[in-house]
């Protein structure tokens, strides 16, 4: 097979941003309908059965406000390492790309727990539709966060030689953007509880 | 940015015989990135699966005219096949024949050889969708296979029939069923964004917004309506997987609710109808102006009333729902937006009539596939004023009038708006023509046999024939002669359509072997597409092309020819 | 792949970043803290009023949305105001108890797998 050559296409620029950084846009603004669904069909749900309070009280809120934590400094790493590839510091983005896909791994380790705490107390995702929205809205969120990580890992070696710079910030954008929808899953579900 | 960009342009230009290295069968035709080779296997795809489709009606077509008949080419025909071929027929026809032919066949090829670009923005994502999509092809036919079955819960799957095996009796089918349908909204999501990319990033030098062709606009933005409905069906797909498998409640009525399903689906279900209309429109604007030699009446108008309909189209999805029990004042709502919805579709008709008024009208076959779409379209399209008004509904609902009118709108749009498609293209594609006369006997043909399919069933829908019914037998007033005559009437017209389609196929094999060359521009068309060479080699042009006025510059006064290519410098 | 053309010139620095970032986390202690406090007004506007900020400036900040072309907010925009048009076109239906001559009846109680109770 021979190599794969670049199109003149991609690198036409006509709207004045990047290909790339317009195409994670229109990764994004339908991503933000997938994720908003599942949280509208939640919300609908929330407001219907306001006796859904106490069964939040028993989701862990000190995991999940560690977890923000940890996506907010990871979100502050990954944009480092943007700063870093447009300075062309292939050494320190390559650094923050990795503490960036760190960060995510303790999310994932914090994560299992909440789950395995929670399964063995039998809080399983049949127990009630509460339980089965956090387990879904909080998985497919844990998918975005190992993709996001993969492709960062993928992105090592090149960053390393200094190729293809560009894909950090498109990373980035996807990665900040997961933390987005923490942001918005941590008060929805471990928050707004009848304990508080 | 523009002057690197440029820069880029020429130094690839420099080396673009790299783009010409010979490639083996495989790297050519199987794991190409060329978005040609890719619009040409979804296309091919597609029409296979419209085989397998057509094949589906034809079975219980068979069956109902006759159900206790040996059918040919089938046997006998179970309740269980029955719903599943009704299920398969419906899922096969929109997701794996109307979006790969009309929107991701039909944008792969076009979208780059219509603004000028050598390829897709990103081509291997390109090849990734393909490959996804077919995946999910093989998985839904696998699922004839598994055991109990393939899902027979209807198209539109809603629950608790498609959530509980105690009800739909398909253990594996209904996994497959949906599994694949992810699948195959992921692929299409992949290429969307690849569409919208391209056509916004990547038009030839000197192509402003205005100056793409009318198909581009519409398929993008058929392609962003895809995307800003299907996200919620995407998470009620994975509540609903989760329901199947692991015993959640998300749609039963404990706890849940079986009506979130029927709003999510529709929600992506409704825009789905425009996402399939809006690239046959665009087809039919280009072609109605290439055979009556005159300029698309009202282009802009034709745009922002395309935006129009794409916003109008978010917001009549529960007119499906009428009477599955929804809030009686936004029935009352929807029908309104329903209504109010054919108004932008009509301009865009009427712009297209105007187009053809005091033009010098030749009428080949992809002329005549356009116009019998804008006729029978029509049909459909007022039979829908009937079906959107909440009242009425309470009536028709589930009769053979919804069979006839979605088949009225659908079948214009995806068989007239494809056969116009496949004669336009035909010559650009593989670089014969097709033969006219051949041509003509397959459009008539097929033409007068469709509208005696339907109308029959338009009638026995009035008279409350419902749908999705094995046998009449156990119904006293449907079982009478009279409405038997309906049925088989329709049965009849339908082999008589499927006989009309022995011209076409004679017509692709003999143009393939020995149809006259086309050249590269037979229609003498205006758009960018016509000034490759047919067919278009991989890059599509040695030098990419430079545009200097807008797509439909035809008979301009004071020209000696009635043509004027977007890319002629004078 | 030349879009790092806004950082030719001056070095890009990481400063801005971090002041953000402390924002976010004294953001992070108000949405935790808040809450505690009780009241149902306290609580919707410190954990989701918070959050609509701390996204806000996420979107602003770290994705860069504050130099980038208008027009991509809009198209988030789009995709929001979609959403929200289907949250309300649902939520008739979905979301309430009961209505004008209707009652949801109650089955908040998952059943068994025995045959559905009809109603």
């Amino acid at each position: 097979m021979s190599a794969f050559q670049v199109p003149i296409a991609t690198n036409r620029c006509a709207t004045g941003i990047p290909t790339g950084r317009l195409a994670i846009w229109w990764v994004l603004a339908s991503e933000i309908v997938i994720f908003g669904g599942l949280v509208a069909c939640y919300l609908l749900f929330r407001f219907r059965h306001p006796e859904w309070a106490a069964e939040a009280e028993h989701t862990k809120l000190a995991a999940g406000a560690i977890n923000t934590f940890v996506l907010l400094t990871s979100s502050l790493f990954v944009v480092l390492a943007h700063v870093a590839a447009s300075n062309k510091d292939t050494v320190n983005a390559r650094k923050y790309l990795i503490w960036t896909i760190l960060g995510g791994l303790i999310f994932l380790c914090v994560k299992a727990y909440e789950y395995t705490s929670e399964i063995s107390h039998g809080y399983t995702i049949t127990r009630s539709v509460f339980w089965a929205f956090y387990y879904t809205a909080t998985a497919l969120h844990g998918l975005h966060v190992i993709g996001g990580m993969t492709i960062m890992g993928l992105l090592l070696p090149d960053v390393a030689k200094g190729k293809n710079l560009q894909r950090v910030e498109y990373i980035g954008i996807y990665w900040h953007f997961v933390d987005v929808v923490w942001l918005f899953l941590f008060p929805l579900f471990y928050i707004a509880s009848a304990a508080s | 940015m523009t002057s690197s960009s440029t820069h880029a342009d020429m130094a690839h230009a420099a080396d673009s015989h790299a783009h010409h290295a010979p490639q083996s069968f495989w790297s050519k035709y199987i794991f190409s990135v060329d978005h040609k080779i890719i619009g040409l296997q979804y296309t091919l795809t597609g029409i296979f699966m419209a085989v397998v489709g057509v094949y589906m009606s034809y079975v219980f077509r068979m069956h109902l005219a006759d159900p206790t008949a040996h059918i040919p080419f089938y046997g006998v025909l179970s309740p269980a096949a029955y719903n599943s071929l009704v299920t398969n027929h419906g899922t096969i026809m929109i997701f794996w024949v109307a979006m790969p032919i009309l929107l991701a066949g039909l944008g792969n090829y076009c979208i780059p050889l219509m603004i000028g670009c050598d390829d897709m923005v990103f081509p291997r994502v390109n090849r990734l969708s393909f490959q996804i999509f077919f995946l999910s092809t093989v998985l839904l036919l696998v699922g004839f296979m598994a055991p109990g079955g393939a899902f027979g819960g209807a198209w539109t799957s809603y629950p608790p029939l498609s959530a509980k095996v105690e009800y739909n009796l398909t253990p594996h089918g209904n996994v497959i069923w949906l599994l694949a349908v992810a699948l195959e909204i992921v692929a299409f999501l992949l290429g969307g964004i690849n569409f919208v990319t391209t056509a916004m990033n990547s038009r030839a030098k000197g192509m402003k917004m205005f100056d793409m062709p009318v198909l581009v606009w519409m398929i993008v933005i058929a392609t962003i309506i895809f995307m800003m409905s299907v996200g919620p069906l995407v998470a009620g797909a994975v509540m609903l997987l989760l329901d199947q498998t692991l015993g959640t409640h998300f749609f039963a009525a404990q706890g849940g609710d079986p009506v979130l399903w029927q709003h999510l689906f529709w929600f992506f279900g409704h825009p789905e109808v425009y996402v399939l209309l809006l690239p046959e429109l665009g087809v039919v604007c280009e072609i109605i102006c290439v055979f009556s030699r005159k300029p698309l009446f009202g282009y802009k108008t034709i745009v922002y009333t395309t935006f129009m309909v794409g916003i109008l189209s978010m917001i009549v999805w529960a007119h499906h729902q009428f009477i599955a029990g929804i809030d009686p004042r936004m029935a009352s709502i929807f029908s309104l937006t329903t209504i109010i919805i054919s108004i932008p579709v009509a301009v865009i008709m009427f712009a297209m009539i105007a187009t053809l008024f005091k033009g010098s009208i030749e009428f080949k076959a992809p002329m005549l596939w356009s116009i019998g779409l804008i006729v029978e379209f029509l049909l459909g399209g007022v039979t829908g004023i009937y079906l959107g008004s909440s009242a009425l509904d309470v009536y028709f609902h589930d009769t053979y009038f919804v069979v006839a009118h979605f088949h009225y709108t659908l079948i214009p749009l995806v068989a007239f708006g494809g056969f116009a498609i496949f004669t336009y293209y035909f010559p650009k594609v593989t670089g014969k023509m097709l033969d006219e006369r051949l041509g003509q006997i397959h459009f008539w043909g097929s033409a007068i046999a469709f509208n005696f399919i339907f109308i029959p069933l338009f009638f026995s829908g009035l008279a409350g024939e419902h749908r999705r019914i094995y046998d009449y037998s156990g119904f006293a007033e449907l079982a009478t002669p009279q409405m038997q005559s309906l049925r088989t009437m329709a049965t009849h017209a339908l082999l008589v359509m499927l006989a009309f389609q022995i011209p076409f196929v004679i017509n692709v094999i003999k143009s393939l072997l020995k149809g006259a060359p086309a050249g590269a521009n037979p229609w003498k068309a205006n758009t960018l597409e016509w000034t490759a060479d047919s067919p278009p080699p991989h890059g599509n042009w040695a030098e990419l092309p430079e545009v200097h006025r807008g797509p439909y510059e035809y008979s301009v006064p004071g020209r000696e020819q009635d043509y004027w290519p977007q890319n002629a410098p004078n | 792949m030349s879009d790092n053309a806004h950082s030719e010139g001056h070095v890009h620095s990481a400063k801005p970043y971090i002041r953000i970032y402390c924002i976010l986390l004294v953001l992070l202690v108000i949405s935790i803290v808040g809450p505690m406090m009780g009241g149902l007004t306290v609580m919707l506007v410190t954990a989701f009023g918070v959050a609509v900020v701390k996204a806000l400036m996420v979107a602003a900040y770290f994705m860069h949305l504050n130099v980038e072309k208008k027009y991509i907010w809009y198209l988030l925009a789009m995709a929001a105001i979609f959403l929200a048009v289907m949250f309300f076109g649902v939520a008739p239906d979905v979301m309430n108890k009961d209505g004008v001559n209707w009652k949801r009846l109650d089955h908040s109680a998952p059943s068994s797998s025995t045959a559905p109770a009809h109603h």
